[in-house]
């Protein structure tokens, strides 16, 4: 942070020297929210057949595996993707002072990035999903799709290329992640679908999963972490060279994880070890990020009270430390043998996904979008103090109750108990899951409420559009 | 390097990135470089599973409409278009295709899956499967009856009280008989593991402990 300090200017004048496009900022987040709410209707639906009362049961549009495929695409395509990009939008043309590559390109791809999501919605309607999981956007789209990353790469690398001095962390995730995610969605996509088969093909299909949330969202999510969490506290990362280890870590040690979705499989025993090695150390690497952002809290712990944001920041870091934590665990042979098809990896793969990073994004656009809309704040601060609260207890819920689920089925099994046994002790659990993202969905309407109303409010003057209230508080990029 | 672009768009985007598709995504190909991967009309070679036939048997009428006769050509046709409703219908999200030398899938499954049987074209991409909701289907061929898989998927708990299985109404015409798109997810039932020496297993019956691989003959015709 400290070597930018100087070079930045006074921040309220980029809006008007337009360099950031707030409008496209605002459509992605509301679009991103959008889908987040079908995505998450999509997930209420299919887990409403566990319980065996699925209400629209009996139509072949409405068949219960296909909402499941829109509920994981549509968090992965629809919701994470549009507020990232949203948030580059937001935070790249601020860092450089330039503005993107080219502004209509930016439209372009916002129309075309819908089209594509919803394309994939109405293609795994048809059934045309792909056999990649979390990438089972049907083969003509994938194309399209991969086009349309390789725009973003083009649209959002020259201003950070061209800016002169040395570059600020957030920088270097996105570089990363700019490079990354048209790399990992063209190995997925297309060298399993037509060159390799059988267990290559598994090795690519774990790497791909994993490298969408490793090499996509993680370093868009810390990159925006280190964006935003010193603005708010107004003060600099407590250590540079804690955020290179964390770089560098992440980036050799995440790319050689992805086998470990498969362990015990045909995939070569030998390259299954190095998985769970690379897998554990990336917990050792993600603990010194932790410490650097708790350590740069020190002193500011109040904010966690009274700046919404930074609550949602520190509470979704906390949950990622568990979810690391938890990871290196159950990436072990010896957990393998029990929690592998189990419950227990449904709930951490919603922790990792909705528990951090949704959690984060949620608290960008309860940073960001008031400023975006041109509003003095937010409509209800209490609205969102209830969707903070009502959101993180009943992940925690969610999250507890699955990781015990998964034990008891992987013991059932183990045991040899009739199959149907299992599916008798999962229904308590599978009933607090769908109480519990109920809770979730609510609050996300909440939101989606507290959202309308703050839009529907009268704009404030453009020059007196700089400091909302609570929540919403943010100086610009130079420390003052 | 390790702040310049030059070095983090060279060296952590494209170099790191390379080496992990490299080693973790190359070499387990070129390990099995060596297996052809074989199209489903290769694997037909070997037969006809007896359930595609009784299918045939008991449903001549709607059989030879959908299908024409029960022989290697048909038999093919139906296995891919049941493959392709498996995966779009998502049963891959709640089945695996997978036994696993831990865990006493041995016994509940039968032998543990060799990589020789992925080797085909119905294997890409891989279905391992992420999750078993309902048990694992690597080795269903035979395990059941066609009757059970009919009565199965139209109302799963008339055969399972206590399953979750959605009911697949789509696939049975008016009167209650499998459409084309029942027959063939029914017969791609039957076929899965059907390549084995020996086949079905039962629970229990299965060889303890990891299964022969050499038994997993894949192009024996």
């Amino acid at each position: 942070m400290a070597s930018q300090a100087h070079a930045v200017p006074a921040s309220e004048s980029h809006e008007i020297r337009g360099l950031v496009d707030t409008r496209i900022v605002a459509f992605y987040l509301v679009t991103g929210l959008i889908f987040l709410l079908i995505s998450m209707l999509a997930g209420f639906l299919f887990s409403m057949q566990f319980l065996q009362h699925y209400p629209l049961k009996g139509i072949a549009l409405f068949s219960p595996g296909k909402w499941r495929l829109i509920h994981t695409n549509g968090v992965a395509y629809g919701f994470i993707a549009n507020i990232f990009l949203g948030m580059m939008h937001w935070a790249i043309p601020r860092m450089t002072l330039r503005p993107v590559f080219d502004k209509r390109l930016s439209w372009f791809i916002y129309v075309a990035w819908q089209a594509i999501v919803l394309a994939t919605v109405v293609g795994l309607l048809a059934g045309q999903a792909q056999a990649l999981e979390w990438g089972e956007t049907p083969i003509w789209v994938d194309p399209v799709a991969q086009l349309g990353l390789i725009l973003v790469a083009i649209n959002f690398l020259p201003p950070i290329i061209r800016a002169p001095g040395p570059m600020y962390v957030t920088n270097w995730y996105f570089i990363a992640a700019l490079v990354w995610t048209p790399l990992v969605y063209a190995m997925g996509s297309f060298i399993p679908q037509y060159f390799f088969a059988g267990a290559p093909a598994g090795a690519i299909g774990g790497m791909f999963i994993h490298d969408l949330v490793g090499l996509f969202v993680t370093p868009l999510g810390w990159g925006m972490m280190y964006y935003s969490v010193p603005i708010l506290l107004k003060k600099p990362v407590w250590s540079h060279g804690l955020s290179l280890i964390g770089f560098w870590g992440l980036a050799f040690f995440y790319p050689l994880t992805g086998i470990h979705h498969f362990l015990f499989s045909p995939i070569p025993m030998f390259l299954q070890y190095g998985a769970v090695i690379s897998t554990i150390a990336i917990e050792f690497v993600v603990t010194t990020v932790i410490i650097n952002f708790f350590m740069t809290l020190r002193g500011s712990g109040d904010m966690l009270r009274s700046n919404i944001p930074i609550r949602w920041y520190y509470v979704g870091m906390v949950n990622y430390f568990i979810t690391c934590l938890q990871c290196s665990f159950q990436t072990t042979l010896t957990f393998q043998k029990i929690i592998h098809f189990t419950d227990w990896v449904v709930g951490h793969a919603h922790l990792v996904m909705f528990g951090v990073f949704g959690f984060w994004l949620i608290g960008f656009v309860v940073q960001i979008l008031p400023r975006a809309c041109g509003k003095a704040g937010w409509y209800s601060n209490s609205i969102n103090e209830w969707v903070f609260w009502l959101t993180s207890s009943s992940m925690a819920v969610m999250f507890v109750d699955l990781m015990i689920a998964g034990l008891v089925q992987g013991y059932q099994w183990r045991d040899l108990a009739p199959w149907e046994a299992s599916l008798k002790a999962s229904t308590p659990f599978w009933l607090v899951r769908t109480v519990a993202g109920t809770a979730m969905i609510v609050a996300q309407f909440m939101f989606a409420y507290n959202i309308v109303k703050t839009l529907a409010a009268k704009p404030v003057a453009a020059g007196a559009a700089a400091r909302p209230a609570a929540g919403g508080a943010q100086p610009g990029l130079a420390p003052a | 390097m390790f702040e310049s672009k030059t070095g983090i768009f060279l060296v952590a985007g494209l170099g790191f990135f390379a080496l992990a598709f490299l080693v973790m995504g190359l070499l387990p190909w070129l390990i099995y470089r060596g297996e052809p991967i074989l199209t489903v009309d290769d694997m037909v070679q070997k037969g006809i599973v007896p359930e595609f036939v009784e299918l045939a048997e008991r449903f001549p009428k709607q059989f030879a409409q959908y299908f024409g006769k029960p022989d290697e050509k048909s038999f093919a046709a139906a296995i891919r278009r049941g493959h392709q409703l498996y995966v779009g219908e998502a049963c891959w999200h709640c089945h695996s295709q997978q036994v696993r030398p831990v865990s006493n899938e041995t016994l509940r499954w039968g032998p543990v899956s060799h990589a020789r049987e992925y080797q085909n074209e119905l294997q890409m991409p891989v279905l391992f499967g992420t999750r078993r909701v309902g048990p694992d289907l690597a080795r269903e061929a035979g395990r059941r009856t066609n009757d059970w898989h009919i009565a199965h998927f139209f109302k799963p708990r008339a055969v399972a009280p206590l399953s979750v299985m959605p009911e697949y109404t789509w696939f049975f015409d008016a009167n209650g008989v499998p459409n084309r798109d029942g027959m063939a997810l029914i017969t791609y039932m039957q076929w899965l593991g059907s390549w084995l020496d020996h086949y079905p297993y039962y629970q229990g019956e299965g060889p303890a402990g990891p299964g022969p691989a050499e038994k997993v003959n894949m192009r024996g015709i």
